[in-house]
């Protein structure tokens, strides 16, 4: 209301020129339209996202003594993350688990993406929400159920033992990396499915029909024809999985026992129990340069690949 | 000839494949409610026999109450803004020749591949800083955060799909630009807005690690059964609240997935 009343109030000859002048130029473009549309939630992603990264950033350069944060910058923190063997120990055994769970996914989840996109003809909308439901409902619950199938007093040990066929429950199946690969697997194979149903249901069919009349079996077909042309979906399930798992923490925290830790377990460690924000901050930002480093990499190396089989 | 038609030929393999994969994705998930019925402390079989006391037990809960009503809180705040913030990005990166486009959709769909415990962190780094404390309020940041490119995208699939040559003539028939989103381009954006609202709702309901680094005393729903976890006698009743959430969550998300994609379909192929 203010604002109004003071529009009406005469101005100056030259002001309302200056502002129509800036109001034709911002009507005129299209840029600067669209970035005032854009500005809200580019607002909203640089304070809750661009900023927490920069000060991790920062925090990672700087060190702390219990509660006092010395901000004289160092490299401290990075000396120790790469001479303390358990961190590295740690990051690889993460980037191995995660790496053994998006090959497994990807394999698992392929055929299963394959039969929906050329061999399910009626209702394949109800297949898409059927494969996919099981994503969106809540991951710690899908975790949790793991921990009671496969705990101490989990169904498989309480089973076999009302059964008779054990004396004693079973303690090899649960907190090791085992567990943490099949948990994990399990939890992302859904999310797997979709980029490449999407590949696949993107192919030309008579792409396979001409394959087939030049004399190629079903075999190569696949392979020389089918495969290539969803490597694009099968490069963006990996990535899709790969990333989220190595810094997962639920997973290795609910049923990874000592043996299946992860990296982020340190990490939480260092927000928590350890009251070292700088430390946890560094070790953030190398599992953060790692997996840009090795999604770079990957893309670079699978589209390579690709262009060579294609 | 019927070379040809091999993809018409049903491929039974492949068949008992997918019914054998659609099994180890859902049975895990399904014990939850199985078991949540069972007459005993130990979740085995076989069965002991039909019970609804952890039901009983678990609606009696007064600190669970608190739980959900704070996750609800959270999920629609979070709904409402992220879904917000989707329409208008949506708008400008659909309907405007905005000049570095990709690089904006990138920096929005960022926190699909940032890892949760490195936004978790850095979101309670933030806090920390602003003097903004561990609360509700931090976790709602966190979840629009995590949500908006979800709404984003699909909003970006929904205006995509609809004529932008209804608002020009919206436009050329005398309205301003305000009544012309009112009147023409949101009831056009509605079921992307609502599939939006739903999908952000779930997503924030079941978050935990976000959630896990930034509630203070005030716990969500994910946190509260975490905390259940470490008492072996709760574990039925904590059973009983995960069927619950889990058949709700299938419920709405199936509604949802149905309702969009039944809306959309045929008009765009993103996928997501």
């Amino acid at each position: 209301m203010v604002e109004r009343v003071r529009v009406a109030t005469p101005r100056p000859m030259q002001a309302p020129d200056v502002l129509g002048r800036l109001r034709a130029a911002f009507l005129r473009s299209e840029g600067l339209r669209g970035y005032a549309l854009l500005s809200p939630t580019l607002i909203v992603m640089a304070a809750t996202m661009c900023v927490p990264i920069g000060l991790t950033v920062a925090y990672s350069f700087w060190t702390q003594d219990y509660l006092e944060i010395d901000t004289t910058p160092t490299l401290a923190n990075y000396e120790q993350a790469f001479e303390r063997p358990i961190y590295m120990a740690l990051l690889l055994r993460s980037l191995a688990i995660s790496g053994i769970v998006t090959f497994a996914t990807v394999l698992l989840a392929y055929p299963m993406a394959y039969f929906v996109a050329f061999h399910v003809h009626k209702n394949k909308l109800f297949w898409i929400v059927f494969m996919t439901l099981p994503f969106w409902s809540s991951y710690l619950l899908r975790v949790f159920s793991w921990k009671i199938i496969l705990g101490y007093d989990g169904v498989i040990n309480r089973t076999l033992l009302n059964v008779g066929l054990i004396e004693q429950p079973l303690t090899f199946i649960l907190y090791n990396p085992t567990s943490v690969v099949v948990t994990l697997a399990h939890a992302w194979a859904a999310f797997a499915i979709l980029p490449i149903y999407v590949s696949l249901e993107k192919i030309d069919r008579s792409l396979l029909e001409a394959a087939t009349d030049l004399g190629d079996g079903p075999l190569a077909r696949f392979l020389r024809v089918t495969l290539p042309l969803s490597m694009p979906g099968v490069i963006a399930a990996s990535l899709m999985i790969f990333i989220p798992t190595v810094g997962d923490y639920i997973t290795p925290t609910l049923v990874g026992g000592t043996d299946g830790r992860m990296i982020s377990n340190v990490i939480q460690a260092q927000f928590g129990r350890a009251n070292n924000w700088p430390m946890g901050a560094a070790l953030s930002l190398i599992v953060m340069v790692t997996l840009t480093a090795i999604s770079v990499i990957y893309v670079w190396v699978a589209n390579k690949a690709t262009e060579r089989i294609a | 000839m019927s070379e040809r038609a091999y993809l018409q030929r049903p491929n039974w393999p492949l068949a008992a494949y997918a019914a054998a994969f659609m099994a180890f994705l859902y049975v895990p998930v399904l014990l939850l409610p199985l078991f949540s019925f069972n007459d005993g402390l130990y979740i085995a079989f076989p069965i002991q026999g039909f019970t609804t006391r952890w039901y009983a037990e678990m609606f009696a809960n007064t600190a669970m109450h608190a739980a959900l009503l704070n996750s609800l809180r959270v999920g629609l705040v979070t709904a409402v803004v992220a879904t917000g913030l989707g329409i208008f990005a949506a708008k400008a990166i659909t309907r405007y020749r905005v000049p570095g486009r990709k690089p904006v959709v990138g920096v929005i769909m960022l926190p699909l591949v940032v890892p949760g415990i490195i936004l978790g962190t850095a979101l309670l780094i933030l806090v920390n800083n602003v003097g903004l404390g561990l609360s509700l309020v931090s976790v709602t940041l966190g979840h629009i955060l995590i949500c908006v490119p979800f709404a984003t995208a699909v909003l970006i699939s929904r205006f995509e799909g609809f004529d932008k040559s209804l608002e020009e003539a919206s436009a050329d028939l005398g309205e301003n630009a305000w009544w012309t989103f009112w009147r023409v381009t949101f009831p056009m954006v509605f079921p992307g807005a609502l599939s939006s609202f739903l999908l952000c709702f779930i997503i924030s309901f079941d978050e935990f690690l976000i959630a896990f680094f930034l509630s203070g005393t005030d716990p969500t729903l994910p946190i509260f059964i975490y905390s259940q976890l470490r008492f072996p006698q709760r574990l039925p009743s904590t059973l009983a609240l995960g069927a619950c959430i889990i058949m709700v969550s299938f419920a709405v998300i199936a509604f949802n997935e149905w309702f969009r994609r039944r809306s959309s379909h045929g008009v765009s192929g993103t996928g997501l």
